[in-house]
């Protein structure tokens, strides 16, 4: 288990000074100038030293990530872009940080923006949360004041401002060039890549998105080196991260661990165990609604990060697990997903756009058992038509849980196929 | 989904005068030229200031950042926090209905609201105080069930509590929103199992309840005097470097010429032993800047126009009040001047229509006023319902 003195958020839970004080009475915006003065490429070479992968769920390489943005200025400004736009079901991890602990990313978005040469960054907050923006903003209109943004930040003779922008409730913007649209004032649909925005990205300018954790755990990292943060977790997968479990666990929460945790040791440790008991496990999705569903045998052993999710064929996202017990109707549980993905479509690619609202409605039909067996089969055949054929990744994002589903849960869905035509209770919920 | 504007429309929309000063600041976070990207933060304020997003309150939006109708159209029916059509009086309650909260009970809480509200969501309660719906996840997982009123999040719900919320607002009360359990934020509901050597003083409420009650009720139309205005980035920002944004970014090709030309003026510059002030900055994009300046002409101007009777400019399309006002300042009156433009002039023009920058060239201006003194205006005007142009 994490010690207290290797926390990053040590005020997650908001319930101490909240305010630039408390910050920095936890140690926040010490020595920033300084770290700003070791130069770009030694933040870069820290960033990369300490391991630190994509916090928002495709876990790339963020020191890696950085490096991509141009180190000369063609006449183009380069822009930093936070995606604060936590959507993904299951996902409540960031909200925690923008509320309670938001000078950790303001301190961070002036590192980052430093290390690739950025003007300014927009952070783009999902609508819904109208107070954490508030929070968020009180605290930025804080550094302001201070001086620790703006004009000459930090007294480094480096100008860079902090702009808070917000969505209107749109899943897709997400995605990182949906967002950049999304930002631009346009409808959020995600635009082809290449180019890539650290090519072209926001207004056309070198642009780096990254997820709101990501960025937040930059200056502690900076301040206690690269080699603190690599130790922790397992090689390929360090570090700390925010988890958080919602669903069937006794005390639902979002906490601060080590990366590399038992799945088991976490719930227990944290979420207070499983309703019911660890036997009462039906199953776990890992990282918010893509991941695909892991069932409870699989569970046992599993662990808590990029490497050992692969290996259960599932990924870890956002580590924010969905836990459910053996009460659950795990087919509606997932069955409510692709409504979610249906509603959540762009429209821009048909196989997303008419892949996802056919999925759903077969699933409908699954989670009340009229359907067909053979069903099952073409379900499944659809969602590799739609999968790696759209655009963006929302696509896959929808296919993966069905797949997931199937997989794994396939004979309690022909059980209760079988039930609804023999009019008879199936084998699997007599148990 | 199909998402329509509303049957019935209210006459007009204007910002109060304090949201009118809160939406100029927010237009000021963006390079000058991509005012644009205020559209969602303006049409937002717009619902909370009357409760559901009208026409006119699109359009208001449309002209305040001289965007084109249909764009903005586009963004408030693409974008669902958007409420097209009335909302409750007194609350619009947002029941998040995705798996976490599902398998949580927010079914139950559906089911409140279809019997204490109405049975469709967006439909309004018989006393028009409430209305509601099914949202998609709205990120509070680990307090599931949760429920969105107004601008608040209420947790931890249960069925009793939601009818309890629903009466005490129908009651007139304000309520305080958060955890219906107790808990504090998103920690564990039986104490912490982390964080518990944290320094510091004890807040009394978490960050996002005590936001709620400092500004009282979170279900109150919004007119801008709520909160005190503050845009800290214009006093100790830098807007100048941001406002270099004004020229648009140019394509690789473009940039590719322009790395030529800027070889080729170093190389002037040192056979001749002249140097060139640089204009903005320095290096190759300043360069090619000027170079580009010199190809451009500035369009013959008028001191005022013919007859002291102006043509309607704003019938070519792309061009509004603002940019008419503009033309007019640089002697643009009539329509045939514009036809006479030349590439040399339509691109200066590209290059000095301040906060406008390509819109001459990128909205064919040109072709469009040949068509309306070759052809007229009433054939250009038939012909623009089409584009055909």
């Amino acid at each position: 288990m994490l010690n207290d003195h290797d926390r990053i958020f040590t005020n997650i839970y908001g319930m101490h000074d909240r305010s630039l004080k408390g910050a920095m009475a936890r140690g926040h915006w010490d020595g920033t100038a300084a770290i700003l003065g070791n130069g770009r490429d030694w933040i870069i070479e820290q960033v990369k030293t300490s391991g630190l992968r994509g916090r928002g769920g495709a876990g790339f390489p963020t020191g890696l990530k950085w490096s991509f943005m141009p180190k000369q200025s063609d006449g183009r400004p380069s822009f930093l872009v936070i995606n604060a736009d936590e959507s993904e079901p299951g996902t409540c991890k960031d909200r925690e940080i923008m509320r309670h602990d938001p000078h950790t990313l303001i301190e961070g978005a002036l590192i980052a923006g430093f290390a690739m040469g950025a003007r300014a960054a927009y952070i783009y907050i999902r609508g819904e949360y109208v107070r954490e923006k508030e929070a968020l903003q009180a605290a930025i209109d804080e550094c302001y004041e201070a001086g620790l943004i703006g004009r000459n930040a930090c007294r480094s003779d480096y100008d860079f401002d902090v702009y808070l922008h917000h969505g209107a409730g749109a899943y897709i913007c997400g995605e990182e060039t949906a967002l950049l649209e999304s930002l631009e004032g346009k409808k959020g649909m995600p635009r082809m890549k290449p180019p890539f925005p650290a090519g072209s990205g926001l207004y056309g300018c070198p642009t780096t998105v990254n997820n709101v954790e990501s960025i937040a755990v930059v200056p502690t990292i900076l301040r206690r080196g690269g080699a603190w943060f690599a130790g922790i977790g397992r090689p390929n997968n360090t570090g700390v991260k925010l988890f958080a479990m919602s669903g069937h666990v006794n005390t639902p929460c979002v906490v601060e661990e080590a990366m590399s945790i038992s799945m088991k040791e976490l719930i227990e440790k944290h979420g207070g165990g499983v309703r019911g008991g660890w036997k009462n496990l039906k199953a776990v999705i890992p990282g918010g609604a893509s991941c695909p569903v892991i069932p409870a045998h699989l569970c046992e052993d599993a662990i808590m990060d990029y490497d050992g999710m692969r290996e259960k064929q599932s990924s870890f996202g956002t580590a924010c697990l969905i836990v459910m017990d053996q009460q659950t109707d795990i087919i509606k549980a997932i069955a409510r997903l692709s409504q979610f993905f249906k509603h959540e479509s762009c429209g821009q690619c048909t196989p997303c756009r008419e892949g996802t609202s056919w999925m759903w409605r077969v699933m409908e039909r699954l989670v009340t058992g009229e359907a067909e067996v053979e069903e099952i089969d073409m379900l499944f055949s659809v969602t590799k038509q739609v999968e790696g054929h759209t655009i963006c990744a929302l696509g896959d994002a929808a296919a993966w849980p069905i797949q997931g589903l199937i997989r794994h849960y396939r004979e309690e869905i022909e059980d209760r196929i079988k039930a609804r035509k023999t009019g008879r209770m199936g084998a699997m919920a007599a148990e | 989904m199909l998402r329509r504007l509303h049957a019935t429309q209210p006459e007009s929309f204007a910002f109060t005068p304090a949201n009118r000063a809160w939406a100029e600041a927010q237009i000021t976070k963006y390079p000058e030229g991509r005012q644009a990207s205020a559209v969602i933060p303006l049409l937002f304020r717009a619902q909370e200031q009357e409760g559901w997003l009208t026409k006119p309150a699109i359009e208001y939006v449309a002209d305040l950042l001289d965007m084109p109708y249909i764009r903005v159209l586009e963004v408030a029916s693409f974008y669902f926090m958007f409420q097209l059509q009335p909302t409750g009086s007194v609350a619009h309650i947002q029941v998040c209905g995705t798996t976490s909260c599902m398998i949580m009970g927010s079914e139950n809480l559906i089911s409140v609201c279809k019997r204490k509200i109405s049975h469709h969501p967006h439909a309004l309660s018989a006393d028009g105080k409430f209305s509601w719906e099914e949202v998609e996840c709205l990120g509070a997982c680990a307090n599931a069930p949760m429920a969105q009123i107004g601008k608040d999040y209420y947790e931890d719900l249960t069925e009793a509590g939601l009818e309890r919320l629903i009466d005490d607002l129908a009651a007139g009360k304000t309520l305080v929103p958060g955890s219906e359990i107790g808990r504090f934020g998103a920690e564990p509901a039986t104490g912490l199992t982390s964080c518990t050597a944290t320094p510091g003083a004890r807040e009394v409420q978490n960050g996002s309840v005590a936001r709620a009650v400092a500004v009282g009720d979170g279900t109150r139309r919004i007119d801008g005097t709520e909160v005190r205005l503050s845009a800290p980035w214009q006093v100790s920002g830098q807007m100048g470097a941001i406002g270099l944004m004004a020229a648009r970014p140019r394509s690789a090709v473009q940039q590719q010429a322009a790395a030529e030309a800027a070889k080729a003026a170093a190389t002037a510059d040192l056979a001749g032993g002249t140097s060139t002030p640089a204009v903005q900055g320095a290096g190759a994009a300043a360069k090619a800047a000027q170079t580009a300046e010199t190809a451009a002409q500035k369009p013959l101007a008028l001191a005022a126009a013919r007859d002291g009777k102006a043509d309607d400019l704003q019938k070519i399309e792309s061009i509004g009040p603002a940019l008419e006002a503009l033309l007019h300042d640089l002697g643009i009156f009539h329509f045939d001047q514009i036809a006479a433009w030349g590439v040399a002039e339509i691109a200066w023009m590209d290059g000095n229509l301040k906060g406008f920058p390509g819109r001459a060239s990128g909205d064919r201006w040109v072709v469009q006023a040949k068509i309306i003194v070759e052809e007229g205006l009433d054939r250009f005007l038939e012909r623009a319902k089409t584009n055909n142009y």
